[in-house]
Parts: C-alpha cells; sequence; structure tokens
C-alpha cells in the first residue's frame, strides 16, 4: 500500500498503462494480456492472506468465472468483454458467498487444504462432464466492444488488453482504499490473533468472509480474461498447479504493494514466455529456480525493492531452537 | 457378496501404496512442519528410476527377480541421498519462515523434479513390467490376482509396523516424538534438531520413492505421475490428521476404497468421491481423523 499516492493520481497512471499499448509490439499485448488477468486473482490472494488464510484454490473461482462466462456467451451469445468480465465477476462472487462462510472457520494449512480440496472436486467433476467437452473443454468465439467487433488481430487484442489493464488497475485502486479502511485493518488483525478480534465484538469470521468473496469476484473476473484470452477453456483452469501459480504471484510480489503484484506477474510472464523461447520443455524447471531465487533474495518480494519498512524490522525472538539452528551453521 | 470382496481387496491393494506415499508425507510434516509439494515429485523419482533399474537387469539377461532386488537397493540408495542433499543443501536456509513459504519452496522443488525428470526420461510412456509378474497369479475367492498386487499388502502392513515401532518403542523414535509434540522442549533437553530434521526428510523421500519402485511395474511412468499422486497423499493426510501414523493408515483404506468403489460403481467420479472426502471430514473434524487437541495462544 503506497500510503501517499492519491486515488486520482493513480487512475491517470491506469489510463497510461491502457494507452501506453498502443505503442506496444503486438507479441507483448497477449502476454500483458495474460499478465495483468494473474495479477487480478492474486490481488484477490494478497486481500484475502491480510487475514493470515492463503488460498490454494482460487482456481475454483477462476473456473467458475470462465465457464460460467463460456455458457452463458455461447447460451445468450453475449459477446461483449465488458458484460463478459461482470459476469464472470458475478459467478465467481456468488460461488464466493456460498463458500466463504463454511471455510471462515478453518485458518493455516487447512484453510488452504480445503480451498484446494474444492478447487480439486471442481476439477475431478469438469473432467467427466462430457457435456462440457470433458478434459478437452470447448471453444468460444472472439469478444467484442459497446458492439464492436475486431476482425483486425492486432486491434482486438488491444482492446482486451486494455479492458484487462483497466480493470485490474481499478481493482488494484479499490485495494489500496480497502486496505486503509476499517475493513482492510480488522483483516490484519484477525490475522494476528482472530480471538482477540472477537473479544473486541468484531466477527472475524464475517471479516474473512468478505475477504474472501472479494477475492473471489477477482478470481472470477480474472477467469473471464484468461477465457477471453484464449477463447477456450478447459477443466486445467481449476486444476491445483494453476492455482498455485496465482499464489506463486502473491507470494512473489510480497504482502505489502499493490503494484508489486502488477510487477511480479508481469515478470513472470516474461520469465515463461523467455523460456518457453530459448528453453522449450524447461520453463517449469526455470520456474521454480527463479522462485526460489526470490525466496532467497527477496524475502519479503518483489515489493522490497522500492518500498522501504518503515518500522526497524523486528527480529524473531531467539529461542533455544534458534539458537541451536544459528550455532549450527 | 463376491462384488464386495472385489471392492474391498482392489481397496486394500490400492491403499498398500498409498499407505506408504502418506506416511513420508505425513512424518515430514509432523517433524519439520512442512506440507512437501515436492512429495509427489519423489515418488515418480522413485518410479523412473526403477524402471530404469528393472530395464538395465533385464537387458543383461539377468532374471526379472534381480531385477525386482536392484530396484528396490538403487531406489532405496538414491532416495534417501536426495532427500539429505535437499534437506541440508536447500531446506535448511527457509526454516523459521512461515509455513507458506516453505511449501512454495517445497512448489518450486516440485516445478524443478516435475522438468529434471522430462530431461532425463523423456516424455514418452516408460514401462518396467518384468518384475510384475514375479509372483504369478493367485486364486481368491474365486477371482485371479497377479500376485505382485497381493505382495504388496503384507508389504505395506511391514513398512507401517516398523515405522510405528520404530517410533513408539525405540529411544531414537522416542526421541522423534518428543520433537514433534514439542520441539522447544526437546531442544532444551539436548536433542540435535537439525540431525532429526535431515533424517526424518530423507526417510520421508525414501518412503515416497520406494512406494513409486514398487508400483512402477504396476503402471507407466509419464509427465503428471506426481500431480496425480500429490494430490492423492494430500487428501489421505488431511483425512486422516497431519502428522498422525495411525491417520495415514486410515485414510489409505479410505481413499483407496473410495477409488475402487468408484472404479467399479462410477468410473467417472473417482477424484470427485476422494475429495468430497476429504471435504466432509475437514467440515466436521477440521484437524483430520487422528489429530491430537492442541493448546493455542489467546
Amino acid at each position: 500500500m503506497k500510503q501517499g499516492l492519491h486515488p486520482v493520481v493513480m487512475l491517470l497512471l491506469v489510463a497510461a498503462a491502457a494507452l501506453f499499448g498502443r505503442v506496444l509490439p503486438t507479441w507483448t499485448l497477449s502476454l500483458a494480456t495474460i499478465a495483468a488477468s494473474n495479477a487480478l486473482i492474486a490481488l484477490g490472494i494478497v486481500i484475502l492472506a491480510r487475514t493470515g488464510n492463503v488460498s490454494f484454490g482460487q482456481g475454483l473461482f477462476y473456473a467458475a468465472g470462465g465457464y460460467g462466462v463460456a455458457l452463458i456467451a455461447n447460451a445468450w451469445g453475449i459477446t461483449d468483454a465488458l458484460v463478459q468480465m461482470l459476469i464472470g465477476a458475478v459467478c465467481g462472487g456468488l460461488l464466493g458467498i456460498v463458500i466463504g462462510p463454511l471455510l471462515a472457520r478453518y485458518s493455516g494449512i487447512f484453510f488452504g487444504m480445503l480451498t484446494l480440496a474444492l478447487s480439486m472436486v471442481l476439477y475431478g467433476a469438469l473432467v467427466k462432464t462430457t457435456a462440457l467437452g470433458g478434459s478437452d473443454g470447448f471453444n468460444i468465439g472472439r469478444p467484442t466492444l459497446f458492439g464492436l467487433s475486431f476482425t483486425d488481430t492486432r486491434e482486438a487484442d488491444f482492446m482486451l488488453y486494455a479492458v484487462s489493464v483497466v480493470t485490474t488497475g481499478l481493482a488494484g485502486i479499490a485495494a489500496t482504499i480497502l486496505f486503509r479502511s476499517e475493513l482492510g485493518l480488522a483483516s490484519l488483525a484477525v490475522r494476528e490473533n482472530n480471538l482477540r478480534v472477537e473479544y473486541l465484538g468484531i466477527s472475524s469470521n464475517w471479516v474473512v468472509t468478505i475477504n474472501f468473496a472479494i477475492a473471489a469476484v477477482f478470481a472470477g473476473a480474472s477467469g473471464s480474461f484468461a477465457l477471453m484470452a484464449q477463447r477456450h477453456i478447459d477443466p486445467q483452469f481449476a486444476y491445483w498447479t494453476t492455482s498455485g501459480e496465482f499464489v506463486f504471484v502473491a507470494v512473489l510480489a510480497g504482502y505489502q504493494s499493490v503494484a508489486a503484484v502488477f510487477v511480479a506477474s508481469l515478470a513472470l510472464e516474461l520469465v515463461r514466455s523467455f523460456s518457453n523461447l530459448y528453453l522449450p520443455n524447461t520453463w517449469q524447471l526455470v520456474l521454480g529456480v527463479f522462485l526460489l531465487g526470490v525466496i532467497l533474495f527477496l524475502p519479503r518480494g518483489i515489493g522490497s525493492l522500492w518500498i522501504k519498512q518503515r518500522r526497524k524490522r523486528t527480529d524473531p525472538p531467539l529461542t533455544a531452537v534458534t539458537a541451536q539452528k544459528e550455532a549450527a551453521q | 457378496m463376491n462384488f464386495f470382496l472385489t471392492v474391498v481387496l482392489d481397496g486394500l491393494i490400492q491403499a498398500s501404496w498409498l499407505f506408504i506415499v502418506a506416511l513420508g508425507l505425513t512424518l515430514v510434516f509432523g517433524v519439520l512442519k512442512i506440507l512437501n509439494i515436492a512429495h509427489g515429485s519423489f515418488y515418480a523419482l522413485g518410479a523412473y528410476i526403477a524402471a530404469t533399474a528393472v530395464t538395465t537387469v533385464a537387458a543383461h539377461g539377468l532374471p526379472p527377480s534381480f531385477g525386482f532386488v536392484a530396484m528396490l537397493i538403487s531406489v532405496a540408495l538414491i532416495g534417501s541421498a536426495i532427500g539429505l542433499l535437499l534437506e541440508r543443501g536447500l531446506l535448511k536456509m527457509f526454516y523459521g519462515r512461515d509455513e507458506v513459504v516453505l511449501l512454495l519452496v517445497t512448489y518450486a522443488v516440485f516445478l524443478i523434479l516435475e522438468d529434471a525428470t522430462k530431461l532425463i526420461w523423456g516424455v514418452n510412456p516408460i514401462y518396467a513390467t518384468q518384475p510384475y509378474e514375479l509372483f504369478g497369479n493367485i486364486e481368491f475367492a474365486g477371482l485371479s490376482y497377479v500376485g505382485y498386487d497381493l505382495v504388496l499388502l503384507p508389504v505395506s502392513a511391514a513398512i507401517g509396523f516398523l515405522v510405528w515401532f520404530g517410533l513408539n518403542r525405540t529411544v531414537k523414535g522416542k526421541i522423534v516424538l518428543a520433537v514433534i509434540h514439542n520441539e522447544e522442549m526437546s531442544v532444551s533437553m539436548g536433542v540435535r534438531v537439525n540431525r532429526v530434521y535431515a533424517v526424518a526428510f530423507a526417510f520421508g523421500v525414501l518412503l515416497a520413492s520406494l512406494a513409486g519402485a514398487l508400483t512402477a511395474p504396476k503402471i507407466s511412468m509419464q509427465p503428471g505421475l506426481s500431480s496425480d499422486v500429490i494430490i492423492l497423499s494430500f487428501a489421505i493426510v488431511v483425512i486422516g490428521g497431519l502428522g498422525s501414523v495411525e491417520g495415514a493408515a486410515v485414510g489409505a483404506i479410505l481413499v483407496g476404497l473410495a477409488r475402487a468403489a468408484s472404479v467399479h460403481l462410477m468410473p467417472q467420479a473417482e477424484l470427485f468421491m476422494i475429495y468430497l472426502i476429504m471435504a466432509a471430514v475437514l467440515m466436521f473434524r477440521p484437524e483430520g481423523l487422528f489429530k491430537r487437541e492442541t493448546a493455542r495462544r489467546i
């Protein structure tokens, strides 16, 4: 959270980023679209992580958004990119509101495992549903915007780029406002100690549920962008490695800056496409080494490169265990 | 009745190798408090190494029983060596960090191993079926079973018993249990936690790769094996309770039976069933079936 930046300045930055797409080479447009869409879902993970819960199953809402949009688009012939994005967000959000209250009671590794389990239930169901194309999935048509259809691929790519960058940017601004709000501060308190929060008269389950639903809305919208960019959907959307990648982006970014989420997502996509180009078949290896490097050398994420810690870092208390470990090294 | 027996026996055969994998995962979590995503990769690694050992032995014209022994020995050696190397060389650097960070470190290891196995063994399916015929076919209750499958049952039970015995009836095992229950206190009593960590992680990797080797003759080795197995073993340890040996056994049997039942009744619902069981268990017992109550900070 950059405390200093005014929301209007941030809006201008977002508009500038969207227009910047006009001068970008064509191949970077689709890359940036995917990066913006991944940043959106990772932003949801960061929002949720502020309550101390990390979701390893955001693929659930990603797939819900994607399949929801694809089915509605094919059934009713809705092709507008903005409407599709809203449908995706609503699909993700509805599912989040249903599941959120059930999951809010859990914390830590169990929260993560339960979200993963639910996304795998959806994956298992989708793979075996032949009406939805089973494991092959199905295709949808090219999106339009305000009744305009884009026949030129560069124009179509730019349209999708602009919509996804603006959406993700607005979501980022909303997130910074959320972080400074009462709810955002209560979320941090829940992470520290949920029982004490309850004693203060705030329902910690409620705080987690709201954050969970916001993350689900973002994930659903992100799923719709992924669908529009690929014009294809398959159960892989809900698979656990897909969700793992989003957590990857969130951890890469660190939990202190919204801008870092975009940078991390873009960095990940660049690493992926370059290693795809120069080291085909080993991009996962490159990704793994990259992840290890970031965790090792930038323990607080990419955001720590430009955000100075205001408070002096409090060292973990020296216990017998850490003392022995330090002595051994 | 016959159908019921088939499902139970198939389920137990499934459970036998799943238990060995889950046992490793649950021990590593108990001692190091790391949920090891790379555990499935060690299973796959074991299976691939076993395939290489079996085919090498077969290429030299030696009988399949040699191949069987060769694969167990080579996997045991390489598996525990990799475990030790990873713990001492990599994981050690991240101790004391958030448990999610450690989870991601193992995720990175998973990604790296995934491509490393592809580089070494390629992407085409590999088979190592020679030892599968080793024990012939066995007639049981009017059904013909492959002997190898039935041999897995006592093997798995023996491994489970040995681990239980080692943990509960030997001094070294008691020390490991002490570290599981209260790391702080055991350090104060003079336990070298670093060693316990290294041995426990290596043992976990050993179990995973051993399970991979034991199942190698039954399956075809191809990319994607590791992510399938880790997803199953996660479900097992979460059902049973993370860090619990009894829990791993019960979870493996439940998951094995669920798999067998859905294969016979509703093949399309297999993965769905397993995760439904896991979600149901977590709804009613958030800590799994066998997790003891722990005190929390107020």
